[in-house]
């Protein structure tokens, strides 16, 4: 459904929106109130666990559980074999992911598991399960997985957009762009090309996956469990166990981050599974060597750019060709990296080439802005490195070229109004730009862009008798969404904040909700809410206008209250929220509004992102000295949560930028599988990232609400090697940018 | 008779067109008449596909109408995180 519609630019002056109340999870989670997925738990409940492989990739010959099941306390084992066909092919992939067939494909894949009566026994019986493994040749690395006679994980899944002849490692080729590269790069006074990497970097997010299942011989299903999306897990849980989804309640926990990660299932089928066959509720937790080795990071990229430029600075042509590897399966997000690689820019020749490639390594899953960092990684080192070279200004290259309304997308639309432009000038005129630098100190700009979408929204919104507010929401919340909600929900009916309470609703309750991802829910979720929020109103307007005994058109609401609207209306004391909830027995019944949509035609997202760096020329260490983002959040609906997530795509990124990889050994095992090895950013190795909000009302919004979830960690990858290059005299053209890395790229500059 | 911009990958699917010309004013119209007439295209229309419409992005939605001098681009199937 178009939106254009309900852009109505009634609310120019917010009272609730736009204010920073507490945050309705805080005390529950500083106190220890609140309910993460493996704080669940049921009467009867086993301890399910998870044999997984050591290999990088072997045929599975036989596996022998007999004496797995006839261990004491031991209530059920499921392998592959325990779960039916799946017809579809991406579901079918999860379901291999979940629980190997006939190969284990990477370091951790899920070969068996088994649900006893307590952890103690379960890992006893895991080690009773005999399984005859013959090892295969693997292959982790994007450029050697593409070679022609690298070691193959599936032959004939290629689809037909490869080229005859590839490895069959390769399963699609994906290009986009217009205009003519070559006449383009003619036109430069140099040509720059590069060659990139970036490693795989895992979502970090702090709470381990975690389940609770329960079947009952009727087949009536219930799970808890952390995850992005409920709706997901019970529609593809279903698909995978062959039950109806109507008979699968799923209710999400709190949840202790996501980024992505957490919008496919690992362990939910399997727990299923397993409840199903012991007849027993069935609890999983995984630990963190099981996330690290099991569950999605994000794909590892080797990414070539040429890119002509003019010697003022005009972009005469860009051109990349991308090559990501998303773990075992088809599916890298290399089609997301293609089509935002040159997206911020008004180029009139460019193109993008990627390709998905499969390596020993897990499934990859989304992780915020899934694919788009390494491309703008690539790109925006080499603007860098082009403008520096001339001696320009890299802002002014950057505003030079910057695509504005009426620019041809590199992907193809043209673009509306959009806010890149002014992200730029906000930088340029910011205190940070002029800021004086030290010795061995850089500084480092970048951009980046973010598609955003919306989706299948169902909200419900309930009037209490007492004039309170419940709203009903099917997304859970990771980014802050009940305080949003809420804050949209008192705006519309003019009610303080701390009247409305929002809570997340389990699949029964509410119709189908696409997963809290793409940036949506502030956007799709808010709008549903707004809407469900006018029907309300429209039915206590009915309701007073029959107390009143004149015509429901004749009442009108303001300021939390039902009034005549005029003085033909009659003479009427307003009547207030409450007041018209405490008679709805007696004007008909419950008073509810809600709205179902699938919220299309979001508006894109662009932010710039300037950064200090200090290198320790004796060590490489890096230090970030100082850290500013510049994003466009259409209407910020809750400063402090849109500054969190300006920040903590910022952190994620530094992380990514500065020391976060997968690191496989010889025998394609991962050496690194603890939060120890596996280095992410934490407080103190940080400034205080500081943010500036624009706010350019999105007019597919009835508030102006653009979606920021993701966008804030597109552009940190290339800013910090932008700075870490200008302050070790020495372009990185490789992430992580650890200090051996950074010590050698200097010792090997200096000869 | 609505003018569609198709990515570089899915040419092969459209005789090389990057242009094509479809009988639709809606996006169930839009998506039949490709895949009537360049049935090449249906695997990708199997796996996902978005579409933009007036520089707006639309992944499910049949009835969303396309008007004869709307800008039509077919995209790769929008994922988030």
């Amino acid at each position: 459904m178009a939106l254009d519609s309900k852009s109505d630019g009634e609310k120019l002056n917010f009272k609730v929106i736009g204010t920073r109340p507490l945050r309705p999870d805080g005390i529950d989670k500083v106190t220890g109130r609140a309910r993460f997925g493996a704080d669940m738990s049921a009467p009867g409940m086993l301890v399910g666990l998870v044999l997984r492989s050591p290999h990088a990739h072997a045929r599975i010959k036989s596996i022998d559980t007999s004496a797995a099941e006839a261990l004491t306390g031991v209530h059920a084992v499921v392998t592959r074999a325990d779960f039916g066909a799946v017809e579809n092919e991406a579901t079918a992939d999860v379901l291999d992911n979940c629980m190997a067939g006939d190969k284990a494909l990477y370091d951790g894949h899920a070969v068996a598991a088994v649900a006893a009566t307590s952890g103690k026994i379960a890992k006893q019986a895991l080690k009773l399960i005999e399984i005859d493994y013959e090892p295969l040749p693997h292959v982790t690395d994007v450029d050697a997985a593409m070679q022609p006679d690298a070691p193959s994980l599936h032959d004939g899944r290629a689809n037909e957009t490869v080229p005859e002849g590839m490895s069959p490692n390769v399963m699609a080729r994906h290009e986009f762009g217009h205009g003519d590269i070559e006449a383009g790069l003619a036109q430069a006074d140099r040509v720059l090309e590069r060659t990139y990497r970036t490693e795989a970097t895992h979502q970090g997010y702090i709470e381990p996956h975690a389940c609770l299942a329960s079947m009952g011989p009727d087949g009536q299903a219930d799970l808890w469990c952390c995850t992005q999306g409920h709706y997901m897990v019970r529609n593809t849980c279903a698909e995978i166990l062959g039950i109806e989804q109507g008979q699968l309640r799923v209710t999400a926990s709190e949840i202790g981050g996501g980024f992505g990660g957490k919008t496919t299932v690992f362990l939910e089928p399997v727990a299923l599974k397993l409840a199903q066959k012991s007849g027993r509720p069935v609890k999983m937790v995984m630990s963190r060597a099981e996330v690290l080795r099991a569950t999605g990071p994000t794909a590892s990229s080797s990414i070539d750019v040429r890119i002509g430029m003019t010697k003022d600075g005009r972009i005469t042509a860009g051109f990349a060709e991308l090559r990501y590897q998303g773990g075992a399966y088809p599916g890298s997000p290399v089609d997301m990296g293609s089509m935002s690689a040159f997206a911020p820019y008004d180029l009139e020749n460019v193109k993008t080439v990627g390709w998905d490639v499969v390596t020993n390594r897990p499934k990859q899953a989304a992780y915020r802005a899934p694919g788009a960092p390494m491309a703008a990684f690539a790109v925006e080192s080499a603007i860098d490195e082009l403008a520096k070279g001339f001696g320009l200004d890299p802002l002014e290259v950057r505003l030079k070229n910057a695509a504005r309304e009426g620019t041809r997308a590199s992907y193809g639309p043209t673009y509306p109004a959009i806010g890149l432009e002014a992200t730029l000038r906000k930088a340029k005129d910011h205190p940070h730009w002029s800021a004086p630098l030290g010795p061995n100190q850089g500084r480092g700009v970048a951009c980046g862009f973010w598609f955003n979408f919306g989706g299948d929204t169902c909200v419900s919104l309930n009037i209490t008798p007492d004039g309170t507010v419940t709203l009903s929401e099917g997304n859970p919340d990771i980014g802050g969404s009940r305080a949003s909600m809420s804050m949209m929900a008192a705006e519309e009916l003019g009610i303080p904040y701390d009247k409305v309470r929002t809570v997340i609703a389990d699949t029964g309750s509410l119709g189908q909700n696409e997963v809290t991802d793409g940036s949506r829910v502030t956007f799709a979720v808010g709008l549903a809410t707004i809407e469900a929020a006018r029907a309300a109103k429209r039915e206590m307007c009915k309701r007073a206008a029959m107390v009143w005994g004149i015509d429901e058109e004749a009442v009108v609401w303001e300021d939390g209250a039902a009034k005549p609207a005029g003085p033909n209306a009659g003479d009427h004391e307003p009547m207030s929220l409450a007041e018209i909830a405490a008679i709805a027995s007696n004007t008909g019944g419950p008073i509810a509004g809600h709205f179902e949509v699938n919220a299309e035609g979001a508006g894109v997202s662009f932010a710039t992102h300037m950064v200090d760096t200090e290198v320790d020329p004796d060590t490489g260490a890096v230090k970030i000295l100082r850290y500013t983002v510049f994003q466009d959040a259409g209407k910020a609906v809750h400063p402090s949560y849109v500054e969190g997530q300006f920040q903590g795509g910022a952190v994620q990124g530094i992380g990514w930028a500065l020391n976060e990889e997968y690191i496989y050994g010889e025998d394609g095992i991962l050496q690194n599988p603890g939060f120890l090895d596996y280095r992410i950013p934490v407080a103190s190795d940080l400034p205080m990232i500081d943010t500036v909000i624009l706010e350019i009302p999105n007019p597919g919004h009835p508030y102006g609400v653009r979606g920021v979830g993701e966008t804030s960690i597109v552009p940190p990858l290339a800013a910090v090697a932008n700075a870490v290059s200008e302050a070790a005299g020495v372009r990185m053209t490789a992430l992580p940018m650890s200090p051996p890395r950074v010590l050698a790229a200097i010792q090997s500059e200096n000869g | 008779m609505v003018q569609v911009k198709v990515f570089g990958s899915l040419t092969s699917a459209t005789d090389g067109r990057s242009e094509v010309n479809i009988d639709a004013s809606t996006l169930r119209e839009l998506l039949d008449g490709l895949a009537e007439q360049y049935p090449a295209i249906k695997p990708q229309l199997e796996r996902g596909i978005s579409v933009a419409i007036d520089g707006k992005v639309y992944n499910d939605s049949w009835f969303t109408p396309i008007h004869e001098d709307s800008e039509v681009v077919l995209l790769a199937r929008l994922k988030g995180g």
